[in-house]
């Protein structure tokens, strides 16, 4: 029989606020372990959570990108469960009214535009740390992260394979990164993502049992386990077994999905509304002004670029891939109007540099004032652009503006005949057989001899006057 | 309403309270006593009533997104029950 | 010197004028810790009587000595909430109304007893000791605010605070003859008091009489940052508006509170109280709080499931006295769980605990908690409608005066029965204050409840003040 994998996400993604979601602990990655604690996010007894207003706002931008409906009426509860590294051993979440729901999100494929449902996006507190030393019987607990606000996003099952559900974070991750929201940095945990996943017969639209995957560290770790999953399932459906619903954790190593060790017990959360909080009411005005507040998205951006530049799709994708490049692409513009030219810049040398130094663009020393620069140079013909990709790595390395390199390095292009015959003479004495192709009506020939020209000039010699002067020449 | 010892242990390991025997009996009786005395809510009609969580009217309290400083880590740890370096310390938990 | 009998106010003329040290006061009140404790029992842990001046120009408190109760933080103490559970917790921080009793130059002289984690209306549940009732030794002083209420009526303190969720300042305040406030919800910022219920929970003052009562709630009132459900409303001074007299004010009396079965001499105090009171001008009427009935229903529904979540904390992680199980039938850490817990709460504490958890389990919520949860709304609109009408709502605060120890202590249903005159008032959210009303004949403090509409406790207080003072019941001390 044939199977259909029927997938759902549920991501979590941590906010970057200046504080913690309920008190005013510095929300911060990677200092010492159990400093950023407070009363409050240790729980200790007395405490009281207030609401970081920012992490509402910011939370908002989220659900509002994804077209969700926001409340005009919501509330927190708390979800209890014992686990050590929730300090009041129930975490401040939001239940049967989160504060937004029935979103969307249109994610591209070879085969067409999938529409993915999102079913809800809440606003809950993070958990602190455990961590597991090989050695001993304990576990230690490190406090920082509890309490850091946490955004849970949930889509229906609407994904029905791994690549889906890759594109799906993909394309969910970028409009993070254009809300500016969080880090996105699955390494340093500000996005997880756990998966739900079961089969059913293909054509048939009923659900099977699911198991719910976690501990998947990267992307492709999600579309690795969902890969081993969906082929595990098949083999136990086609061996006339059942899929056991159960949590299963990716075994990074073993490249597998294995049940959790620890016994799974039936869900019992007791949820109820968090006393100390009072509700929270949205206007309709609040959330047309958070609307007007955001910023263009991934995929108006890509369709603006294609129409007013004349961009192909793939480029205005390269361009758009991340905030900061669109940004830098944009900013580029302001000071120099010819798209085509700065897009060939960024999504070729640019991106070059990006990748070989596995950098992204703010991370480079450049400009769109010294990209510019540079740009002006090769298009006013005072360097070749072979001598240009060496300024630009130049430029990278020193940070010197490109003018001052061209000057340093003695690269400016070389156009006058005097110092450029003498360099075509040694050319046409050295390459024979091409001089010949060339007389004997191979016109393509030249091309190979103004090669030799720019070799020998080490790049400086403007390639259009060497040109000229190689067929006058020959022709002579 | 019946409680039966079951369903004071489920409750009692939901509560995480590691009771004995005899407590579990004696809860039990006390549980299907307290419980037979609350149904008398189930007289009341309350299907058109919103529950209530919050006596006040208050709404939206919000917090200023400005850094306080954080406890000395120390002023806690001293009385942890186990820790290591600046770490609390618990039993391995197996995930 | 017999600075220990006197009140706040008497004490800061005193002070004032420079003819005692705050010291000296501390000192008497030794003398006088030294002489009854033993018998009292009111202190959680021996307090200190060491001054130490923390006033902020002009405090209200300058000097006075205050007790508060065990289940309130103050940096540095101990904060045990009277359980085992909470053996060497220090609180690295000040509770809200215990730095601005510092700011306003009170010195926390110490922590009082309680029922654990204030679950229980005698004392009996703290795993110290059980409190004494200073006007009979064999009796509770109520609670769970009973070594508050003691320490305040034995005069081994000035002035104490409580904490109330269902009559836990009202209830041992009328026992031992003091009077006990528990302000509105939102009144008194909660933060840094240990949670019991947190919907219901307020702290008010325990004093020896009426004005420092008010004295004490305008130092400890207020709005809070740190606390999300204390309310931004500007504190009246109490002390100068409850002189104005109670010439014409409406005072309601529910004909669900004086039902059969009412102790008789409670009864009977209550009758003179509202005699006395419309001889100074207050016109009475009868009224109705038609889901009365419900309310011990709804309190052990709410109470007790907000009770088993805030309580979920104390695991043995971050404070308190671990145990590790013996049995391994389970992971090491689940048998954490389940041995501190075990050994850390209380009878009292883990009946609690289960109910709690029973009625937010799966398959219960909707008939119980938010059933509960509905119900509780209709008994705040009985309290809504009856203030359309009247200032104030005039009750005992307990069917009856103190009994004896052990009494009650395995017939839970009993002892919650002993709150049903001041549950409603915190499922409505309202104020109500204790007032001494009366002796028994076997010579145990009566107590009668004037309840206010949402921040009106200048109401309280005028009525308060202007019965007390045209009797003689609170100068009435117990023979130690």
């Amino acid at each position: 029989m044939n199977y259909e994998p029927v997938i759902g996400l549920e991501v979590h993604v941590q906010l970057k606020t200046a504080t913690k979601a309920f008190c005013g602990c510095a929300n911060v990655f990677g200092t010492r372990e159990n400093t950023n604690i407070c009363p409050v996010c240790l729980g200790l007894p007395g405490s009281l959570p207030v609401l970081n207003e920012k992490a509402l706002k910011a939370a908002m931008k989220v659900a509002l990108a994804l077209g969700c409906q926001v409340r005009s009426f919501t509330k927190f509860d708390r979800k209890n469960y014992y686990y050590p590294d929730l300090p009041k051993n129930f975490q401040i979440s939001q239940y049967d009214m989160p504060f937004s729901e029935h979103g969307s999100l249109d994610i591209c494929l070879e085969g067409g535009i999938r529409h993915i449902r999102i079913k809800r996006v809440h606003l809950e507190e993070d958990a602190g740390k455990l961590i597991h030393p090989e050695e001993g019987a304990e576990s230690l607990v490190d406090y920082n992260r509890a309490g850091t606000p946490l955004l849970e996003i949930v889509s229906e099952p609407d994904m029905h394979s791994p690549d889906e559900a890759y594109a799906y974070l993909t394309d969910l991750k970028l409009i993070l990164q254009y809300l500016d929201i969080s880090d996105c940095d699955m390494e340093k945990g500000s996005l997880r993502c756990d998966a739900n996943v079961s089969l059913r017969p293909a054509g048939t639209t009923g659900l099977g049992v699911k198991s719910e995957l976690k501990n998947m560290n990267s992307f492709r770790a999600v579309r690795l386990a969902l890969e081993y999953e969906i082929k595990r399932q098949e083999a136990e459906l086609s061996d006339g077994r059942s899929v056991v619903q159960e949590t299963r954790l990716w075994n990074e190593k073993k490249q597998m999905t294995l049940p959790m060790r620890s016994k799974e017990e039936a869900h019992d959360y007791r949820y109820f509304p968090e006393p100390d909080l009072p509700p929270f009411v949205i206007s309709a005005s609040e959330i047309e002004e958070a609307k007007q507040g955001l910023p263009e998205l991934p995929k108006e951006k890509r369709s603006r670029f294609i129409a007013s530049f004349g961009f192909s799709d793939k480029d205005a994708a390269t361009l758009s891939a991340t905030r900061a490049l669109a940004d830098f692409f944009e900013a580029c513009l302001k000071l120099y109007d010819k798209p085509k030219k700065i897009a060939h810049w960024l999504i070729g040398p640019v991106s070059f540099q990006m990748n070989s130094r596995g950098q992204d663009i703010g991370g480079l020393r450049l400009t769109p004032a010294s990209l510019i620069e540079l740009i002006d140079l090769v298009e006013a013909g005072k360097i070749s652009q072979l001598a240009a990709k060496e300024v630009l790595q130049e430029m990278l390395e020193s940070g010197k503006p490109a003018g001052k390199i061209v000057e340093e390095k003695n690269l400016s292009q070389v156009s006058d005949a005097g110092s450029l015959s003498s360099v075509i003479e040694e050319v046409i004495a050295a390459n024979k057989k091409s001089v010949d192709d060339f007389r004997a009506g191979k016109e393509n020939a030249v091309m190979f001899l103004v090669g030799q020209v720019m070799r020998l000039s080490k790049g400086k010699a403007n390639p259009k006057t060497a040109r000229e002067m190689l067929i006058e020449r020959l022709k002579s | 309403m019946s409680i039966s010892r079951d369903d004071v242990t489920y409750i009692a390991h939901l509560a995480r309270l590691g009771l004995s025997e005899e407590e579990i009996s004696h809860f039990q009786g006390q549980l299907e006593s307290i419980l037979e005395y609350v149904d008398k809510l189930k007289t009341l009609d309350v299907s058109r009533v919103e529950p209530m969580t919050h006596v006040l009217d208050l709404k939206n309290v919000y917090r200023k997104d400005s850094v306080v400083p954080s406890l000395d880590p120390q002023s806690v740890l001293k009385i942890a029950p186990a820790a290591q370096g600046q770490f609390y310390k618990v039993p391995k938990v197996i995930e | 010197m017999n600075l220990h009998t006197l009140t706040a106010l008497e004490l800061r003329s005193r002070l004032d004028c420079g003819s005692v040290k705050p010291q000296d006061i501390l000192t008497d009140l030794r003398s006088r810790y030294e002489a009854v404790e033993k018998k009292v029992m009111a202190f959680a842990r021996p307090p200190s009587f060491e001054y130490r001046d923390t006033a902020v120009a002009g405090g209200a408190l300058k000097g006075i000595p205050v007790v508060i109760k065990d289940n309130i933080c103050s940096q540095g103490d101990r904060t045990e909430c009277c359980s085992r559970i909470l053996e060497g917790f220090v609180a690295p921080y000040d509770a809200t109304v215990v730095d601005k009793l510092k700011k306003s130059g009170a010195s926390i002289m110490g922590k009082a007893n309680m029922d654990e984690f204030a679950f229980g209306s005698s004392c009996e549940t703290s795993c110290f000791h059980p409190t004494k009732n200073p006007w009979d030794l064999d009796c509770v002083p109520g609670g769970s605010s009973g070594g508050s209420c003691a320490c305040v009526a034995a005069d081994e303190a000035i002035a104490a605070l409580g904490s109330d969720t269902g009559g836990s300042i009202r209830q041992p305040a009328s026992l031992c003859g003091v009077v006990g406030m528990k302000p509105t919800y939102g009144r008194v910022s909660r933060y840094g008091l240990v949670a019991f219920a947190s919907s219901l929970d307020q702290i008010g003052p325990i004093t020896k009489d009426v004005r420092d009562n008010a004295l004490v709630l305008g130092v400890i009132a207020g709005h809070d940052d740190h606390d999300a459900t204390s309310v931004d409303t500007s504190v009246p001074d109490y002390l100068s508006q409850m002189q104005k007299d109670i010439r014409g004010m409406r005072v309601a009396i529910p004909k669900e509170y004086f039902v059969e079965g009412m102790d008789p001499e409670v009864r009977h105090a209550m009758m003179e109280a509202k005699a006395k009171l419309e001889s100074l001008g207050a016109r009475f009427g009868e009224v109705s709080l038609p889901h009365t009935g419900y309310a011990v229903a709804v309190y052990y529904i709410i109470a007790t499931a907000e009770a088993s979540s805030n309580l979920a904390r104390f695991d043995g992680v971050q404070y308190g006295a671990r145990q590790m199980a013996a049995s391994k039938d389970e992971s090491a850490l689940i048998g954490m769980y389940k041995e501190t817990r075990d050994k850390g709460f209380g009878a009292e504490a883990k009946r609690r605990l289960i109910l709690g958890t029973y009625v937010l389990s799966s398959g219960y919520y909707d008939a119980y908690y938010l059933r509960a949860s509905r119900v509780r709304r209709l008994i705040k609109e009985d309290f809504d409608k009856v203030f359309r009408e009247y200032d104030v709502v005039l009750t005992p605060t307990s069917p009856t005066p103190a009994f004896k120890i052990g009494e009650k202590m395995d017939d839970p249903l009993s002892m919650y029965l002993s709150d049903i005159y001041t549950i409603s008032v915190n499922l409505a959210g309202v104020p109500a204050i204790s007032v001494p009303c009366g002796l028994t004949r076997s010579g145990l403090p009566i107590g009668m409840q004037v309840i206010g509409r949402p921040f009106g406790e200048t109401d309280l207080y005028r009525v308060a003040f202007h019965y007390e003072q045209s009797t003689s019941w609170h100068k009435q001390k117990p023979k130690l």
